[in-house]
């Protein structure tokens, strides 16, 4: 932190390096200041239940390796243990960590669509002490945060998954591991006695210059193929995705509309219907 | 220039360096310590040729600073050879089943399916596939590469 807040020149923090190096070698970045926040024992950091038990505590040093295997993250979380399957590649697991991940800020960030859509938090430290940003205000546009220059991540505060919740991932990559072309990541809650949908979160990545959360506006209909069809062509139709080398614009906006509804469908389907008769 | 004096513990043989702060750990293991089993290929961490085990498990070392292996094990695949130089069981399978053409890729290849088995036993093709995804190779087609860490996995 003295570090950071001391710096006069560009500073950078090296978490698990996993796209920061990359940026070094190819000459993308050129930090005067380059910060390790490893420990030098390459201790594991323990993820952790809150006290109430509502919120998961990630460190943000938390390796993506942990984030595919690890118990907690498994039941509290499962829609970001699956997401992290198309992270990287085994050596990419092993250093990347969420904090990076999140800091780095990717338009088509596997993690960054699961943290939106589950409606995380991330605690971070500054000179002035710590504050609790939600993830919806984190990201800035292409690769950049509305983190001060002084500040870091600390933690990532995850909601746990509710009783009567459902998620789905969907991701379309020309490559196994590669950057997604979209990615679509869904919570969906179902009422108690109805079981029409309570709230159905929707977040997407590589549609923009950030991952973005899009409302479904589904509140209270029930989860029928025609409501979901009309709500992923409604969210299809806010967005305005970029023509570039991978993807058209129009072809990404396509993607979003199918792999929106086709998460929808599976979330709705694999949240427990309770004791809806 | 940061100049750092390290200790890298590479194969079980310590070695005193001085190095750049700078300096990835392919740079110091290859260009300085003359180790032809770690390669560059990429830079990105994308293709797997210079893979190397950190305290036992794959890395990039094209991505990983040579100060921040400093004091821990760094195993390349010479490091799995025994005795007089003699082949692993898991190098006699590539041997035996054709899976290496012109061997930039074997080692990362190696430390990655050695990894694997020890962490599954027998892993299915399918997870094998999923684990070589970052580990390219442009000769074989890939399926002697399965072929023979089946065998492996089998022994």
């Amino acid at each position: 932190m003295r570090l950071l807040a001391g710096a006069t020149q560009e500073a950078r923090i090296l978490a698990g390096g996993q796209s920061l190096m990359p940026m070094l070698n190819l000459r993308l970045a050129h930090p005067e200041l380059l910060i390790d926040i490893n420990p030098a024992d390459q201790r594991q950091p323990s993820v952790a239940l809150s006290n109430s038990g509502g919120l998961l505590r990630l460190p943000a040093l938390t390796r993506h390796r942990v984030l595919l295997e690890h118990d907690l993250i498994r039941q509290h979380c499962p829609l970001l243990a699956e997401a992290v399957r198309h992270v990287g590649n085994v050596r990419v697991r092993n250093r990347g960590t969420i904090g990076g991940s999140l800091a780095h800020a990717d338009p088509t960030s596997e993690i960054g669509c699961c943290a939106l859509a589950t409606g995380a938090q991330v605690v971070v430290r500054g000179p002035h002490g710590d504050r609790t940003v939600p993830v919806s205000e984190l990201f800035a546009g292409y690769w950049s945060t509305t983190l001060a220059p002084a500040e870091i991540i600390t933690d990532v505060l995850i909601p746990v998954a509710r009783p009567r919740q459902g998620w789905s991932f969907q991701e379309m990559v020309r490559r196994t591991s590669d950057f997604a072309i979209v990615a679509v990541a869904v919570i969906v809650n179902l009422a108690e006695r109805t079981g029409a949908i309570a709230a159905a979160n929707v977040a997407l990545a590589g549609v923009a210059d950030r991952v973005v959360l899009a409302d479904p506006g589904l509140t209270g209909s029930a989860a029928s193929d025609a409501a979901i069809d009309a709500a992923a062509a409604r969210i299809a139709d806010t967005l305005e995705p970029a023509d570039d080398v991978h993807a058209s614009g129009a072809y990404r906006r396509r993607l979003a509309r199918v792999l929106t509804a086709r998460a929808l469908r599976e979330a709705s389907t694999r949240a427990p219907s309770g004791d809806r008769a | 220039m940061n100049q750092c004096q390290i200790t890298l513990i590479v194969n079980d043989r310590d070695y005193e360096l001085w190095v750049a702060a700078s300096d990835t750990l392919l740079d110091v293991l290859h260009d300085e310590l003359g180790m032809a089993d770690v390669r560059y290929g990429c830079g990105e961490g994308v293709c797997g040729t210079c893979t190397v085990l950190l305290d036992g498990e794959p890395v990039n070392g094209c991505l990983t600073l040579a100060v921040q292996a400093a004091g821990h094990q760094v195993t390349t695949m010479r490091g799995l050879l025994g005795p007089g130089e003699a082949l692993h069981p898991l190098q006699e399978c590539f041997l035996r089943r054709g899976a290496s053409q012109c061997g930039f890729c074997t080692p990362g290849m190696v430390l990655t399916a050695l990894d694997l088995v020890r962490r599954t036993g027998r892993p299915t093709r399918e997870e094998i596939r999923y684990a070589l995804v970052g580990n390219l190779c442009r000769c074989t087609g890939y399926t002697k590469i399965l072929d023979a860490i089946e065998e492996y996995a089998d022994l």
